[in-house]
Order: structure tokens, then C-alpha cells, then sequence
């Protein structure tokens, strides 16, 4: 056997005491492939070593979980016998280097890992970031992955046929080398069918199922592990290419296939493909694996252990059958036209063992080689943080004018030209789809129950005081699934951050997850399960943090509620109040970027209690029907949420009238939370339900026919038409592309 | 009366088909693999809208050659109702038994959204309980609805009256705004949009309902 340099370590982004690490497991130095396979279970990617240790602050459990993290999904009882399965996932480097591919086999990854638990996925939404489309340098650059991860994701959804219902896309110039495709998913399945990533039953048949391995994506992995450099753009053949159809018939084959009794474990190969698959499998259930690579189905001639191992081909599965009943999942297979061969058995050594061509290529324990990765605690200063504290002065010269900018900006306009593109309605659940309500509403047929789901982050926020924004960032999840009506029950988180090897940018990682940790423990939120992306710098640029959380909450299966303004003459009420802002905690507001191009101070203060009591107030008022329209207040504040208000099929708008000593910059565009905007024809009813529960509930107007008119004290704030500000509104994001 | 919905390997608006049949309409719907030669005793077929084979070809080329096309063609050449939403529109044209094509949206992109259709024609057996001119709100998704035909074609639709609904705000730039079309002897429609998405007052419309209606009415008096 050749001597392992220790350039060739180096490249596979191992330290020294990583590789010293592996000689002690092993007992002698790895061989070739032996360190492949030990780079990729032990990259970041796969191994979480930088986050682990802080991952274990959140809270897991609660009254509805069924399967917290560790598994492919984490999932959640819905009732009535069913569960539903959810994760997030990123695929940020593969869209960067390849927009379309990336991002269409990011879906298909998370796809993957819900109906591997034997749950039929019936949702996905994604939170995008980008670099600005307006004009920079790399504003060409930046349409281009936008259109490229747009279609990506619609080509891969749509033909799988599952509707992508939401989610959200924000530009901002730290996103430029860099973007972000989030993906999260959910399936559903029966509480007593729910499948697990388990090797077990000693002489049990292992089966490779799905598309033939190729040499895409080798090492795919580790890249999601590392910065960007000039180098690897050359590293294109990285990425995988997506195949939905075949997904689609994997799907049907491994949820048919599970009736059939004979599936013992299941696991898709994603990152870190075969090797992830077997090592998982067997370590979850304390076995080992013998597999025979020859038998593994292959696309390419000339194929090398290392490769075979390492591959990312995407649409595979790896499964464990009962001995004797192989011959009833192979004919669901057949019937499908999916290859599926036994590769190899279930063994009591609890070693990963793999032949290639007649001869041992490597033989690891799969306990630590799959949960023994190095932890670190790295050190963590202060977090990063290069705005100023102080504000400059803000006074405006025509506030009607700031509100169009405002809607007009990329993070604030319609993003109807992103969803217009995904099939939102296929399976037909949905029954509050994009931009229809605050939240994406699912019917589940099989049980008569309704799910919400929301998607949320906001990087400003983090990037001035990481700890109270990610507070900020769960509340207003549960504020806008409050607002449908819903009940939460459950979350996933995507961390994505930059090098943790940097003291100051791991501060922003561990005080965003333990201001997590206190708000989801709070709202009792627990996350089942997340993906944590690190390393996300370009030639020594970090993006911002920026942490996403998707929350799920349950509700009746019903019309539901949507944001728009339904009928003119009815009572415009702010339930929560105007809220209080200093200019300090406007620097990081929509208004601070849009309109003033700025950034400094502090994210909205935010008061636990009082945000939980506004959520629960406008729970019940939903629910006794008083509303007839609901919309949480956030980015832009009052003014945006007032505009997409009036932007519904109608056109109605409001006459505001307020009473309030803020500056009118403040009073109308700050960001604070715990509020919510209603229209209702009972403001008299409203009324005693805030005052049961503490919160203000103001009477702030009246609806009315086609125009947005604020005043404040008597003096006009704003005066603008419907039409014209939604024109504005609604061909912002296209314009943009135009150009 | 029964409804058989034919499932290809990449169908994915099949189960939406069958529950609208069942469960909106209050019907009867079976499915039938796209591999078998025989439709079975239903008294209609549906092609659901997906992608049948992956379509990474041109939609519907490959379909046209499975085994339970043979079936289908049969059944439309005995008088039987057959209706192609979207994915099965695309199928019927590639097997010939609807005229024209269905081509790329004229804005490139896949297009997923609500449409009003006018219908042109009650003289079928698809639109029977709508009345002419009637306005129906159903939801399109595709990348590839765009309908083309030549002239000639386009003129003896609209003389024979086999135009059944057109756009009212087109959505990919089909000629003439054409948005469905009969056979010569109207027993088989193709249409691009959904009406089994518009069949449940959930989903915000039951325009779609009217389509189904008329087919079982159509077979009643039979």
C-alpha cells in the first residue's frame, strides 16, 4: 500500500489530529479509500463537529414530537393516527457553482430523506438569498443564479409533483459570491408506518435501489465544507445532475415496496452517497456491513473503490430487506422499472466491510467512523459586527414616495415571477398557496386535519445582534402561523453561517442558536431535526448570518384566512398596538435599506410575553370568525403591511387614521413585532378578546375603495391608489430581470 | 357511473383526478397502469395531467406508444368519453387523436395560475351542463401548453365548432387563445387546465365541476 502524504490528507480536509484520530480507530493507517471515506463522515457537512456541541441547547422534545433529530426528517403527530415529517436542507455551494443542478437536486435531496421515513412528501417551500439584481458589478451574475436556481427547483418540483407552497427571497450584497437555497419538504404518513434508518437482522440482505452510481458529485460533501476560492469553480463535475422522474418512480416503488412488510431499514444516499448510507445504517443499529462493490449498479466503466464509494448520484436508496422476502421488493421495483440488487448483509461486527474486485478495500467500525467525529469547541469571541451603532438623521421629503420605494425593493416586491413558476396546487391541498395568507395552508385528506407552515430569516437583523434577532426570527414564525389560525407544533432550522474557525463568526453561530434554544423553548416550538451550512464565504467574504427557521402548526381544514382586505367599509384594527421604536432599533429596517441605503444599531426589541399574548389573542379571534383578513406586520411595518393589504383581487384599501408622538419615518415603516393587522366587521367583539389577554387592539380605520390614505394626528402621511402602488408592486421583481 | 384514471409512471394528477371524480363528484374512478392493454368497465377515461414518462422528449412522445394507448383508442373509436387534462392533452395530440400541438409557453417558463376560460360551445359532451359563453375559473400549470395548429386546421375547428374553451388572458400564447379542443366526433377533449383542481369549494373554485357534470349527464342519457 502507498504512504498517504500529507498533502494528500490536506486535500481531503483532514487535520492532523483528525488522521491520527483515524490510525487510533483503525489500528494502522487507512488506505486510499479508507481516507475518502473517513473525509466525507467527518466533513462538516456530515459531521456537524463545529455546531454539535451548541445544536444540543436546543430543545427536541414535546408533546407531539415522534422523532426528533438524528433520523432523515424529524416527525410530528397530526392526529388520527397520521404524522407528518419535516426537514430543511441547504444545497448553497452546488448552486452557486451550478445554479439549475443545485438547486433542483437540493429538492430532490430532502425529498428523499421524507419518503425514506415512508411519508409521502406533500409540501416544499425555500428560502433563497441572492446577490442584488440592481446594478453592481455583479448584478448579471446574480440574475443568472436567480433564474437558474428559480427553474431548477420548478423543474425538479413540478415533475415530481409535489407543490412548492411558499417560502421566501431576500437580495443582499453578502449573498454575491455566495447565494443560499434553503429547501424544506414535508410528507405524511401513518404513525405506525413510519420507517427508519436502521441496518438490523444479522444476515438481512443490504439492497442498492435506484440510479446507477456515476462519477458525479464525489466528494460533494467535503466542498459544502469548505470556502470558495478561485479553484473551485473549477469544481463543476462536484455537483450532481437531478433526475425527477426517476425520483418520482423511487418514490412510488419505496412507499409501495414498505406495504409489502419485508423492509427492515431504509436510507437514501445523499451526501456522502454509499458510504453515509451504509456507515449510518449499520451504526444506528449497532450492526455491521459487508457490501461487495461490484455488484453496485454503474453508469461509468473503469470506476475505482474511492469513487463508487464517494459518489453523490442522486435518486438512490440503500434498504435492508428481511432474508427469504427479497423476491416481493424486487418485483415492486421491476414494476417500476427501478434497478434493485442486493449488494450485500447485514453482519454482527459491527464493521463497515467493502470489497471491490475480490479484495478488501476497506474494513472501518461503523459506530465511530459514523459518530465519532472530532467535536470541537471552537472559541468564539464577539460576533462579528461592522455597523455603527449610532443612527444618522432620518427625515423623509414624501413618505408616499419612500412606500413605493419600499415596494418596489427586491425583499419587499412580489415575488409572483419566483412562484408563478412552481406548481403550488398539484396533489390539491393547497389551500392557501404564495403570498395568499401568512402562512402556506395544506388540507390533509387522510386525516381531515390542516397544516401551516411558514418560512422565515432575516440576516439584517442577525448581523447587528445575532442572539435577539434569531428570537425575532422565531417569533415571527409563530406570529404568522398565529394569524392562520394555527397552532404550532413543531420546527426545522437551516444555520447557515460562515468559517467557524473564525472566533467572531462562530459568535454569531452559537448566540443565534441560543437565542433559539430560548424563544423555540418559549413558544414551545421544538426543533425535530435541521441542517447546519458553514463555510459560507467567497474569497474571504462571509455572508451574514443567517439563520432560517420553518415552523409547522396544525389547524381545522377550513377556507382559510387570507392577508387581503376583502370588503370596503370594514374596521381596520392593529392588534398588538403601534408599538414603540427608537431610531436606534431602526437601522436595520427595510426603510433603513431601501430607502436609506444604511445600516446601523439594533433589531426591534422584543417582548416574549407580550408577543405570545398578541399570537394567542389573535388565535381566538380567528377562530370565532371576527376576522375576515389577517396579516402580521414585519418587513416595511405598517405602511407594506397596509399595501399588500389592498393587493388582493378587489383592490381594497384603507383610510388610516392615527394617534401616535413617533416620527412619521418611525410610526409608519418600523419593524417592531407582536402585531397584527385585521379587517373586521365585529370591532366591537375584537375588542374584549385583547383585552382578555392584555394587548392593545386598536381601531386604526375603516377599509375602502381603491386607495391607501394614513394620516397621523390630522397631518397626511400617505395618499396613494391601490392600483398604482400594486403595479409597482407586482412588476418590480421582473423589471429587475429585464433588464 | 365509473371513471377509469390512467396512471403513467410519471402521472402526478392522477389521485387529484380520482378524488375530484370520487369524492367532489361523488362518482365512481379506478386507475389503470399505464402498462395494461385493457381499460377494463369503466364508462369514461381520464389522461391526469404529470409528466408520463419523464417527458424530457417532447411531452407525450413516448407516451403515445404504451400499451394502454392502444386501449385508449379504441375506446375513443367506440364513441367513449375520453378526457386529456394538461399532461393528457399533451398525449392525445401526440397520439393523434386530437389535431395540432402543444409547444413551449411563449414566456419559457413553466406557468402555474388561475385562468378564466370562456366556453365556446355547449354542443358537447364535456360542456353540456355549462351554457355558451359562460365564464370558468381553473387553474393552468405547465411549461409546455402553448397550442399550435395550421390555418387550416385552426378554420375547421372554429367552423365545426371543436374550439371549447378559449382564454380570456392567455397564459402561454396558444393560437387564437385556444385553450381546449374536441375531436371531429366530440367524444374526446383535451384541455390544458385543471379541472380537477377546480372541483372542491376548498380550493377557491368548482368551476372544474361543471366539466365532470356533463360528462355523467351526457353518459346518462347515452
Amino acid at each position: 500500500m502507498t504512504a498517504l502524504s500529507p498533502k494528500l490528507i490536506a486535500t481531503h480536509q483532514l487535520t492532523e489530529a483528525e488522521y491520527n484520530k483515524i490510525v487510533h480507530i483503525l489500528g494502522r493507517e487507512p488506505s486510499y479509500t479508507e481516507l475518502g471515506i473517513f473525509s466525507v463522515m467527518w466533513s462538516e457537512h456530515c459531521s456537524y463537529k463545529s455546531s454539535r456541541l451548541h445544536l444540543k441547547k436546543l430543545p427536541t422534545r414535546g408533546p407531539y414530537v415522534v422523532q426528533g433529530p438524528g433520523e432523515n426528517a424529524g416527525v410530528v403527530d397530526i392526529g388520527a393516527g397520521y404524522v407528518a415529517a419535516f426537514k430543511i436542507e441547504s444545497h448553497n455551494h452546488p448552486s452557486f457553482i451550478e445554479p439549475f443542478q443545485g438547486a433542483a437536486t437540493g429538492v430532490g435531496g430532502i425529498l428523499r430523506d421524507i419518503f425514506t421515513m415512508g411519508a409521502r412528501p406533500i409540501a416544499v417551500m425555500d428560502a433563497l438569498r441572492f446577490g442584488p439584481l440592481e446594478d453592481t458589478v455583479n448584478s448579471a451574475r446574480n440574475r443568472r443564479i436567480l433564474e437558474g436556481v428559480v427553474s431548477g427547483i420548478a423543474h425538479y418540483g413540478n415533475c415530481f409533483g409535489v407543490p412548492t407552497v411558499g417560502g421566501e427571497c431576500v437580495f443582499e450584497a453578502c449573498y454575491d459570491g455566495n447565494p443560499l437555497v434553503n429547501v424544506f419538504a414535508l410528507g405524511v404518513a401513518k404513525r405506525n408506518e413510519i420507517f427508519y434508518a436502521k441496518a438490523a437482522g444479522v444476515g438481512n440482505p443490504v439492497v442498492y435501489v435506484g440510479a446507477k452510481t456515476g462519477r458525479d458529485g464525489i466528494h460533494g460533501a467535503s466542498m459544502a465544507s469548505a470556502e470558495f476560492t478561485e479553484e473551485s469553480k473549477q469544481k463543476r463535475p462536484n455537483v450532481q445532475v437531478g433526475d425527477p422522474f426517476l425520483e418520482k418512480l423511487l418514490l412510488e416503488a419505496c412507499l409501495e415496496a414498505m406495504q409489502t412488510g419485508a423492509i427492515v431499514g431504509i436510507q437514501d444516499m445523499g451526501a456522502a452517497g454509499l458510504t453515509c448510507s451504509t456507515c449510518e445504517m449499520g451504526s444506528r443499529g449497532g450492526t455491521g456491513i459487508e457490501i461487495e462493490l461490484d455488484r453496485v449498479p454503474q453508469r461509468e466503466t473503469g470506476m475505482t473503490a474511492y469513487e463508487i464509494m464517494l459518489s453523490e448520484s442522486q435518486e438512490r436508496m440503500l434498504l435492508v430487506a428481511e432474508k427469504g422476502r427479497e423476491e416481493e421488493v424486487f418485483r415492486v421495483f421491476r414494476k417500476w422499472g427501478l434497478d434493485a440488487v442486493t449488494v450485500g448483509q447485514v453482519t454482527d461486527d459491527g464493521l463497515l466491510r467493502v470489497r471491490h474486485h475480490g479484495e478488501i478495500v476497506a474494513e472501518i467500525p461503523n459506530q465511530p467512523l459514523a459518530d465519532s467525529a472530532p467535536l470541537y469547541d471552537r472559541p468564539h469571541s464577539q460576533p462579528l459586527r461592522t455597523a455603527p451603532m449610532q443612527a444618522p438623521a432620518v427625515s423623509s421629503r414624501n413618505l408616499t414616495r419612500d412606500l413605493e420605494t419600499l415596494l418596489a425593493s427586491g425583499d419587499i416586491c412580489s415575488k409572483r415571477w419566483i412562484w408563478q413558476q412552481y406548481d403550488y396546487q398539484v396533489r390539491t391541498n393547497t389551500l392557501a398557496g404564495p403570498a395568499a395568507a401568512d402562512a402556506a395552508i395544506l388540507r390533509i385528506k387522510e386525516n381531515g386535519a390542516a397544516l401551516a407552515m411558514t418560512l422565515d430569516g432575516n440576516a439584517r437583523y442577525c448581523f447587528l445582534a445575532p442572539r435577539d434577532a434569531t428570537k425575532l426570527i422565531v417569533a415571527e414564525c409563530c406570529r404568522n402561523l398565529a394569524v392562520v389560525g394555527a397552532e404550532p407544533i413543531g420546527a426545522t432550522n437551516n444555520l447557515n453561517f460562515g468559517n467557524p474557525e473564525r472566533p467572531e463568526i462562530m459568535a454569531q453561530l452559537v448566540e443565534s442558536i441560543e437565542g433559539m434554544a430560548e424563544a423555540c423553548r418559549f413558544f414551545d416550538v421544538p426543533i425535530t431535526g435541521g441542517n447546519v451550512s458553514l463555510y459560507n464565504e467567497t474569497l474571504g467574504e462571509g455572508i451574514w448570518p443567517t439563520p432560517v427557521v420553518g415552523v409547522v402548526g396544525l389547524l381545522q381544514t377550513e377556507t382559510p384566512l387570507g392577508l387581503h382586505f376583502r370588503h370596503a367599509g370594514r374596521s381596520v384594527m392593529l392588534v398588538g398596538g403601534v408599538g414603540d421604536c427608537d431610531i436606534v432599533r431602526f437601522g436595520g429596517t427595510q426603510y433603513a435599506k431601501a430607502v436609506l441605503h444604511d445600516l446601523w444599531g439594533l433589531p426591534p426589541a422584543l417582548d416574549l410575553d407580550y408577543e405570545k399574548r398578541v399570537q394567542t389573542a389573535v388565535r381566538e379571534m380567528v377562530h370565532a370568525g371576527l376576522a375576515e383578513s389577517a396579516h402580521d406586520l414585519s418587513d416595511g411595518g405598517l405602511a407594506v403591511a397596509l399595501a399588500e393589504c389592498s393587493f388582493g383581487r378587489q383592490s381594497v384599501g384603507a383610510e388610516i387614521d392615527l394617534s401616535s408622538g413617533l416620527s412619521p419615518e418611525l410610526l409608519l415603516f418600523h419593524e417592531g413585532p407582536s402585531r397584527v393587522l385585521i379587517s373586521t366587521a365585529e370591532p366591537e367583539r375584537v375588542e374584549p378578546i385583547a383585552a382578555r389577554h392584555g394587548v392593545e387592539a386598536l381601531r386604526i380605520g375603516v377599509t375602502s375603495e381603491g386607495r391607501i390614505a394614513v394620516r397621523n394626528r390630522g397631518a397626511e402621511l400617505i395618499d396613494a391608489s391601490v392600483e398604482g402602488l400594486r403595479k409597482i408592486f407586482e412588476g418590480a421583481l421582473e423589471n429587475k430581470l429585464r433588464v | 357511473m365509473k371513471f377509469g384514471v390512467v396512471v403513467f409512471p410519471g402521472s402526478n394528477c392522477d389521485h387529484d383526478a380520482w378524488y375530484a371524480v370520487r369524492e367532489n363528484l361523488g362518482e365512481e374512478a379506478e386507475f389503470i397502469w399505464h402498462d395494461s392493454r385493457r381499460l377494463g368497465a369503466v364508462d369514461a377515461v381520464i389522461l391526469p395531467g404529470g409528466f408520463a414518462y419523464g417527458d424530457y422528449l417532447r411531452c407525450g412522445a413516448i407516451a403515445k406508444f404504451s400499451p394502454v394507448m392502444e386501449a385508449v383508442k379504441r375506446f375513443a373509436a367506440d364513441g367513449g368519453l375520453v378526457l386529456g387534462i394538461c399532461n393528457g392533452f399533451q398525449i392525445l395530440v401526440e397520439a393523434g387523436l386530437l389535431p395540432g400541438a402543444l409547444v413551449r409557453n411563449a414566456g419559457l417558463k413553466f406557468v402555474c395560475r388561475e385562468v378564466l376560460l370562456r366556453t365556446e360551445t355547449a354542443e358537447s359532451p364535456f360542456t353540456g351542463a355549462a351554457a355558451a359563453g359562460q365564464v370558468l375559473r381553473i387553474p393552468v400549470a405547465h411549461g409546455e401548453g402553448c397550442y399550435v395548429a395550421d390555418e387550416r386546421t385552426l378554420d375547421e375547428l372554429e367552423a365545426e365548432g371543436r374550439v371549447v374553451f378559449r382564454y380570456i388572458d392567455n397564459p402561454n400564447g396558444s393560437v387564437r387563445d385556444i385553450a381546449g379542443v374536441l375531436n371531429a366526433a366530440r367524444n374526446v377533449i383535451g384541455m390544458m387546465p385543471h379541472p380537477e383542481r377546480a372541483s372542491d369549494p376548498l380550493m377557491g373554485s368548482t368551476d372544474g365541476l361543471l366539466i365532470f357534470r356533463s360528462m355523467v349527464s351526457a353518459l346518462a342519457h347515452a
